[in-house]
């Protein structure tokens, strides 16, 4: 199927009501073959240069013109162009219909999906927090007994007293920030550790625990 | 006596329904509880303390009001007996009563049903409901939190207590009826059996570690003291037992805040002692 438009005069008015509806359902228009009637702006005597440049100017993908003798479009870069031979009135006594255009506004695109979790109050004791979507942050500290399971990163705010897992999808390129390292159980990607396993220089400072080679390194944030 | 507002369906709406919980036992729940509601009482507040350690009850000892015991929690809770005749009054503070728990009994016999409606009841004549929870994190701890306005957290600074007191303060923002609605739930930390001695040494958790921990507002710090313990054995809340004490001061000054006024926290320190009272005095200490 193919649209048909009709430029009438007077031909500013009608430009500026075809761009309005190209903002308003430009959606409709992407890939549409568009048939150019030109007769009721032949009558009008308009210079055809001027019209076919103003509907090229605007992007249409233009298949035909039809509404008057092909002979009249030679010299303009429509001259190629197949000829439907066809007045636009014929159409409509043909049972042909003018189309409403739909007012579909572009579709808004649906939202991201979410890929952290932000958690603003401290994580108790025997509370876990599981998020395999992605990163999650924490604003408060993560007590003893409590855990903290994400699918990306961990970052703390606060100190760390429980366990942190991380990199459950992201595997090795996760990692875990805190700014009070105190943890009784780091992992990444399945690699854990216990504090009897690293130094106390990091009790209680800002530290970042990454996953090298296979091996868990904690070092100390400035 | 006083006269308790006992109109039908008149609501108290300045009642609070006040738990003191740990998780972890024996770090002085049942002493907080019976101090704080005679601190209240005796700044003139109504104030009924109910014992929720169904099957281990110990409130009643420690006001004093075990020989007086007819009717308990569990038999209003099921309908046996009538909220009037359950509620022991004490006989020094005439604005303080006991709802006692059943010795005979376990958690088992508390329905949350029964207990709104045994709390919805006190709620009409009593300006402070003080629910005195058992330690764990079952059953009856739920029930006694379930419909708090408040919490009093009480901790020893040991990391034991801090631990369970951390996990009671996450069910406190989950579990409680407040929490469940939405809103935001009021906790208070009762640091007690406080050593400032021991403090010094590094022995146990400094005030500002328990703090750091379990990020809530103080509301007091109780020192460890035989005034206490001799309190509790005489059935008399060290509030009343020996009102000059540093616990009993600690206790009112908590209740005055818990009544909106602002005063300032006091750490207790070690007493200066003397040569011989070095030499001697952690004999008893055993």
């Amino acid at each position: 199927m193919a649209l048909i438009l009709a430029p009438e005069p007077p031909l500013d008015a009608w430009f500026a009501a075809l761009d309005d509806q190209l903002r308003r359902a430009a959606s409709y228009f992407v890939n549409k073959p568009i048939v150019i009637n030109l007769a009721a702006a032949q009558d009008e005597g308009a210079r055809l240069e001027d019209v076919v440049s103003a509907l090229e100017s605007r992007g249409l993908y233009i298949i035909a013109v039809e509404g008057l003798e092909s002979a009249e479009l030679a010299g303009t870069r429509w001259a190629g162009l197949p000829d439907l031979r066809q007045k636009l009135q014929d159409r409509e006594d043909q049972g042909g219909k003018l189309l409403d255009i739909p007012d579909d506004k572009l579709p808004t695109p649906a939202a991201p999906a979410v890929t952290s979790l932000l958690i603003d109050r401290p994580v108790r004791s025997g509370q876990s927090v599981i998020f395999e979507e992605g990163d999650v942050t924490i604003i408060g500290p993560v007590a003893s007994g409590a855990e903290v399971i994400a699918g990306g990163s961990i970052h703390i705010y606060g100190a760390l007293r429980g366990r942190a897992i991380a990199g459950l999808r992201a595997g090795a390129n996760a990692r875990i920030f805190c700014h009070k390292f105190s943890a009784e159980l780091v992992a990444i990607d399945g690699v854990y550790d216990t504090p009897e396993s690293w130094s106390a220089t990091f009790n209680n400072r800002a530290a970042q625990v990454r996953l090298e080679d296979g091996v868990l390194n904690i070092a100390a944030l400035a | 006596m006083s006269a308790p507002d006992n109109r039908e369906g008149a609501v108290n709406r300045m009642s609070k329904v006040m738990v003191v919980t740990s998780g972890k036992g024996g770090v002085g729940k049942t002493t907080t509880s019976a101090s704080l509601g005679s601190a209240l009482a005796q700044a003139g507040q109504n104030v009924v303390v109910v014992d929720f350690d169904v099957g281990l009850r110990n409130l009643d000892l420690v006001l004093g009001a075990e020989r007086r015991v007819v009717f308990d929690l569990v038999n209003v809770v099921q309908g046996d007996a009538k909220l009037a005749q359950a509620l022991i009054k004490d006989k020094r503070i005439d604005t303080l009563s006991l709802l006692a728990a059943s010795q005979t009994r376990d958690k088992d016999a508390l329905t949350e049903e029964g207990v709104k409606s045994v709390i919805d009841e006190l709620r009409q004549k009593f300006d402070w409901i003080i629910c005195d929870s058992p330690a764990g994190i079952e059953k009856g701890a739920m029930l006694a939190m379930r419909y708090a306005d408040l919490a009093v957290v009480v901790t020893n600074p040991e990391i034991s207590s801090v631990r369970d007191s951390d996990r009671i303060i996450g069910m406190l923002d989950s579990k409680t009826l407040r929490a469940e609605n939405g809103e935001t739930f009021e906790k208070h930390l009762m640091l007690t059996r406080y050593n400032p001695a021991r403090a010094a040494r590094g022995e146990m958790l400094g005030v500002d570690d328990v703090l750091d921990i379990l990020a809530i507002p103080l509301l007091g710090i109780v020192p460890e003291s035989t005034d206490v313990l001799n309190a509790s054995n005489l059935g008399c809340p060290v509030t009343l037992h020996n009102p000059a004490s540093t616990a009993a001061r600690a206790y009112a000054d908590a209740a005055r805040r818990l009544l909106g006024e602002t005063v300032e926290i006091t750490t207790p320190v070690e007493k200066q002692q003397g040569l011989f009272g070095k030499l001697f005095g952690r004999k008893a200490v055993a």
